[in-house]
């Protein structure tokens, strides 16, 4: 009997609750964006707080109306982050951005200026005559931005920082300690190509500190029919905005600088990075082309 | 009377507090303390759903469990009405009042199931249920609402002061093992350490024995 009573009392109580609040969400329903309640799924659903804002519901809503970046839910983690960014995917803003270091000037392209044997920081090297390197724009390589990753997306490979694109969050903290601002964080996506060079020399000086640099020659201004990329300063820059990503300057660049360093490598565009990749090695010696491959192998 | 209800309430807050003495409400005080508008704007709305809460679930007890001597089921009861409650207010605060949806209606769908709101409604029955029969159900409700306005002032009061203590902690350099949430929970301790000394002050200054 009492079993009875108790499983009736809340059935009925369960019941009613239940019409009232179908009834309330249907007449007293508000338009929202609906992507704020797919946002919302995506996240872990602890209400932690640790994004820092009040809850899940509320982080959603800061990532759909300000476009707050989408990696804040640490619970969720990068699993939350990525189908976040799938569903923002269409807006322009949160597209997700990477960082790009612009500059490929390894050991091998770029000679040391001087023995640089000080603190082992990028910041106090700078200090030194702009770098240790005889291009005075380039990745001093001693890893500032390693250390300042969050998510050890950034290391130092033979010299010049290297990006795992798969890893980085494109939050920043590189691009914003590197004392020679190589770091570019792209927001182009993989689509569109970057110029991996940042020395604003003129083409022979540049040309004779590195060999993998922007010479200011002009060809990809040349060749790009969407007035997307300019020399300025002396280095080519892509207007983003303008930029199709047909690939055009990639393909004419004579340093083969204007890579897609951000393309998954099975597909590229088909006569752009494929060619570019391998011809980059022997284009480092640009005035002897045949002799340079034996030579490079050699070493 | 008054006095009576004065020292329920402040007693609520300070002697009693739910947060720093009774250790209700843990998560969002350490999950929301740390910006002080989010702090308040949570506070606020605790203390409205602990006043809405307990406003429909003192009558549900007094009047459907106890005739019916179901008072075995108050926690599953409570814990449905108190969801179906929150859940109505913010779709109607939503349509009618935008300007209270937001600047409390993130906050709502957090305390839908949050202990200190199950807690005051529980407590408040078994410290004020006898006075139905004492004093009439008005008088008992009545103590009963002022004693979930005053749970909720001290959620607020503990939000508020802890929101202040986090800030300067964040601002210190603790030895990197208790970076984070370890100085956070020693600093929540010695706080409601400082609670502990708010024991008895009520009683003696409303001269009254609750």
């Amino acid at each position: 009997m009492n079993i009875v009573s108790a499983v009736i009392l809340c059935t009925i109580v369960g019941a009613v609750g239940a019409i009232v609040l179908v009834a309330a969400a249907k007449f007293m329903a508000v338009e929202e964006d609906p992507r704020i309640e797919e946002v919302a799924n995506c996240l872990a659903g602890a209400n932690c707080g640790g994004c820092g804002y009040a809850g899940c519901s509320d982080y959603a809503k800061a990532v759909v109306m300000d476009g707050v970046p989408c990696d804040k839910c640490a619970p969720g983690g990068p699993k939350a982050a990525a189908a976040i960014a799938k569903i923002m995917g269409g807006e322009a803003s949160v597209v997700e951005k990477k960082a790009v270091v612009q500059c490929q000037g390894s050991s091998e392209h770029c000679k040391p200026a001087y023995d640089y044997k000080g603190i082992q920081s990028c910041a106090a090297a700078a200090a030194l005559y702009g770098g240790p390197k005889s291009c005075t724009f380039a990745c001093i390589g001693l890893g500032d931005c390693t250390k300042v990753c969050k998510f050890d997306a950034i290391h130092i490979v033979d010299g010049v920082a290297k990006v795992d694109k798969d890893k980085c969050t494109g939050c920043g903290a590189c691009a914003n300690i590197c004392p020679k601002q190589v770091i570019m964080i792209d927001a182009a996506g993989p689509r569109k190509p970057v110029v991996m060079c940042s020395n604003k020399d003129k083409g022979a000086v540049a040309n004779k500190l590195c060999t993998t640099s922007c010479i200011a020659c002009g060809m990809c201004e040349r060749t790009c029919k969407f007035d997307a990329i300019h020399v300025v300063d002396g280095v080519a820059r892509i207007d983003y905005d303008k930029c199709k990503g047909c690939g055009m300057c990639a393909q004419k660049c004579p340093k083969h600088i204007i890579l897609f360093p951000l393309k998954d490598d099975p597909n590229p565009p088909k006569p752009v990075v494929k060619p570019a990749a391998p011809a980059a090695a022997p284009a480092a010696k640009p005035e002897a082309k045949a002799e340079a491959k034996p030579e490079t192998k050699a070493e | 009377m008054l006095v009576k209800l004065a020292a329920i309430f402040f007693s609520m807050i300070l002697v009693n507090n739910y947060v720093l003495v009774k250790f209700y409400g843990i998560c969002p005080f350490l999950g929301v303390s740390k910006k002080l508008d989010s702090a308040v704007g949570m506070s606020g709305a605790v203390i409205f759903v602990m006043f809405m809460a307990t406003a429909v679930t003192f009558p549900i007890q007094i009047f459907i469990l106890d005739p019916a001597e179901l008072g075995y089921l108050q926690t599953i009861v409570f814990i449905l009405v108190i969801a179906v409650l929150v859940q109505f207010i913010e779709i109607f605060l939503k349509k009618y009042v935008v300007a209270l949806y937001n600047s409390l209606g993130v906050y709502l769908p957090l305390i839908t199931t949050n202990c200190c709101v199950l807690a005051v409604t529980i407590l408040v029955v078994g410290d004020y249920g006898a006075d139905v029969k004492a004093l009439g159900f008005g008088a008992a409700y009545l103590e009963a609402l002022i004693c979930a306005i005053g749970a909720g002032c001290g959620f607020m009061l503990a939000m508020v002061m802890f929101s202040g203590v986090r800030k300067r902690v964040e601002a210190c350099d603790p030895p990197a093992p208790f970076k984070g949430l370890p100085i956070t929970l020693i600093a929540a301790a010695i706080t409601s350490l400082s609670f502990m000394g708010f024991g008895g002050i009520v009683e003696n200054l409303f001269n009254v024995t609750l």
